[in-house]
């Protein structure tokens, strides 16, 4: 098929305009564009930097990536035949399947993995390393979680290093009543790569959700986790943390909804932005009618570092049922002089003052990724040594 | 202490300074040498708060005029970091509250910085934390304090009880006290000056900026001085302090008047 025109190409560019024909070609879609109210502050065109095909090494087709992966107790992984009845529901619930990042991941062969929880599974790292070569990865993971299983999982997203990539990951989840999850996606990027980062999550009465996603160092990373309270009832926590410097964008598209009563969301956004660096936070919430005496309070945090720097920050509420606490707020900040000057009084130089500062606002995200998160020194990636 | 021959430490020359354009020191000079105690005094809005500030290097302070020199080198060039690490300290009125900033680790941050000005080898974790615990005494601290944010949810006492603590781990040659009396109960002030008066020796000097005369009664200075209107009226021993408790400020205004000087404007907040 044949790519609708782009805003986001620059005229006369061939290879942008031949890179925007063969991901709408994999997608079935054109790729979004910037007046579509989805997709107004982000510019997609560091995609079409990113060179065409689907990268492997030496031109085979990649192995299966997780094929060494060794699991703890309580963890299956299911082959597709065992799982299609619950693949692609949560895209589904979520409204999500298609959504044009989901449809790319699904045009391009993901490597899936699905794997199922029965009991307490424990703490688990997931490495994501994407094989050689220039172009697309795609990974698609489908996590079911029986009625009161746990699990810790850690995505770690990773570009292979020298090679131009775009990552596609698609995560689906499936909690169960009284499942509890901590999931944490850890995506540490480089300046030629680019991440699409999707998340559906159902969830049934009982159960807890933590989901955390870092992100630093993308040329363009976009973060969607979307959740469904199929009968409310149950806890979400979303916690976010972007960092953009130079010319990167980054951007969180989120959206919960509560289908009944009684469900919780607590749900905080940073950003740190500085250079020319560009942050975007959407964050949807829908209570319809069905949800009475839903609790959710979202928060968007964001540090200004630059004068060249930009941040976009808008909650979207939809609010149907009347018997609901619904709490948003957005900041946007640069470095308290007063703190700054309190640290130099004591004889910290402006620089280290500055970076514990933002240490600081880190923090308060980093702690909350699962415990093995640690050893990838996520501070020193996102701001380097203080 | 008075010691005729000691060395001066803090020479201030007629300094002038302002804040968002308004003139708010309007020619100050003091003379503080090793071993001092100095109080300065005076109302609100008489300038001693920003004395303090243009001293430590507070940016939204411009110097205007005059000379501050910290044995015999110009402080006024010096950026606030670097009059901390040769031995300035401020005790501030209002401590700033750092969410997650580690107690613990600022103040190690903070000693490792005075100590590599003076040619010291830096603490590690374990090294300063033995500091830490001994210094602690001196201001009669719970451990606790240090696992927590920086000044974060302290209350008064705490806060103030807190920079006692950096004074005792920083060790500094001049340290000048923003009103380290406001906001305590008798106790925390007992505690506050017994620990101002264990650092003070007659290698270093004390300028405490105050609005009354009860924390007096616990450190006694060598030197008092009045300020009004941005300068310092009127200089004298620890008896001045108590003519001021007795006869309060009232005759600052007929001093001014008869001086010819402008009156005392409110004091601009700096946020």
């Amino acid at each position: 098929m044949v790519a609708a025109p782009l805003t986001s190409v620059p005229a006369g560019s061939t290879a942008g305009a031949a890179a925007a024909a063969w991901l709408a070609d994999l997608a079935g879609a054109p790729l979004p564009s910037r007046r579509q109210e989805d997709w107004r502050f982000t510019d997609l065109s560091p995609l079409l930097a990113i060179p065409t095909g689907i990268a492997a090494p030496s031109g085979g087709l990649p192995a299966d990536p997780w094929r060494a992966l060794s699991l703890p107790a309580g963890v299956e992984r299911l082959d597709a035949q065992q799982a299609e009845r619950a693949l692609g529901t949560s895209l589904t619930a979520c409204a999500a399947a298609d959504h044009w990042p989901v449809r790319l991941n699904a045009g391009a062969a993901p490597a899936t993995l699905v794997l199922r929880v029965d009991g307490d599974g424990g703490s688990l790292e997931l490495p994501l390393a994407a094989p050689e070569g220039d172009g697309l990865v795609a990974w698609r993971l489908l996590l079911l979680l029986e009625p009161g299983a746990r699990l810790e999982l850690l995505q770690v997203p990773h570009a292979a290093p020298g090679h131009r990539q775009l990552l596609s990951l698609v995560t689906e989840v499936v909690l169960a009543e009284d499942a509890r999850l901590n999931l944490g996606c850890l995506a540490l990027g480089r300046d030629d790569c680019c991440l699409l980062n999707h998340l559906a999550v159902r969830q049934a009465p009982g159960s807890e959700l933590l989901a955390t996603t870092v992100s630093t160092g993308w040329s363009l990373a976009r973060h969607e986790p979307r959740v469904l309270q199929e009968q409310g009832a149950a806890r979400t926590r979303l916690r976010g943390l972007q960092r953009v410097e130079g010319r990167q964008l980054a951007d969180t598209h989120s959206c919960v909804r509560f289908e009944g009563p009684e469900g919780e969301l607590d749900q905080l956004h940073k950003a740190v932005a500085g250079g020319a660096g560009r942050s975007v936070f959407n964050g949807a919430v829908q209570v319809p009618r069905a949800a009475q005496r839903t609790n959710a309070a979202q928060m968007s945090r964001n540090l200004l570092l630059s004068d060249r720097a930009r941040i976009d920050t808008k909650p979207e509420l939809e609010i149907v049922a009347d018997d609901v606490k619904c709490a948003h707020g957005a900041t946007v900040s640069q470095l308290q002089r007063e703190e700054l000057f309190y640290l130099r009084s004591r004889g910290i130089d402006a620089g280290t003052a500055a970076r514990l500062l933002q240490r600081a606002f880190c923090e308060e995200v980093l702690r909350e990724l699962p415990s093995t998160a640690r050893r990838h020194d996520p501070i020193t990636a996102l701001l380097g040594d203080v | 202490m008075i010691r005729p021959d000691a060395p001066t430490l803090l020479e201030i020359r007629d300094l002038r300074a302002s804040v968002e354009d308004q003139p708010i020191l309007k020619g100050v000079s003091l003379t503080i040498r090793a071993g001092e105690i100095h109080a300065v005094m005076g109302r609100n809005g008489s300038g001693k708060s920003t004395l303090s500030k243009v001293l430590a290097g507070h940016p939204a302070y411009t110097v205007t005029g005059g000379s501050v020199l910290y044995r015999g080198e110009n402080l006024l060039e010096l950026d606030p970091e670097q009059r901390a690490r040769i031995g300035l300290f401020l005790g501030f009125q209002y401590p700033v509250e750092i969410p997650g900033v580690s107690n613990l680790e600022f103040l190690r941050v903070a000693t490792n910085a005075r100590r590599a000005e003076r040619g010291e080898e830096e603490l590690d974790t374990f090294a300063f934390e033995d500091l830490v615990r001994e210094r602690l005494a001196v201001v009669q601290m719970d451990p606790a304090f240090l696992e927590r944010s920086v000044n974060e949810g302290f209350s008064g006492g705490e806060k103030k009880r807190n920079e006692i603590l950096q004074m005792a781990l920083l060790e500094p040659v001049v340290a000048i006290l923003d009103e380290t009396d406001s906001g305590l109960d008798i106790d925390a002030l007992r505690i506050v000056a017994g620990g101002v008066n264990q650092l003070a020796g007659p290698d270093n000097a004390t300028l405490l900026i105050t609005h009354y005369q009860r924390l007096l009664d616990l450190i006694t200075p060598d030197h008092v001085h009045v300020m009004a209107a941005g300068r310092i009226l009127r200089s004298g021993g620890k008896e001045l302090a108590l003519e001021l408790e007795r006869s309060g400020y009232d005759w600052v205004d007929q001093e001014l008047a008869r001086l010819g000087g402008e009156p005392e404007r409110q004091p601009v907040e700096v946020a």
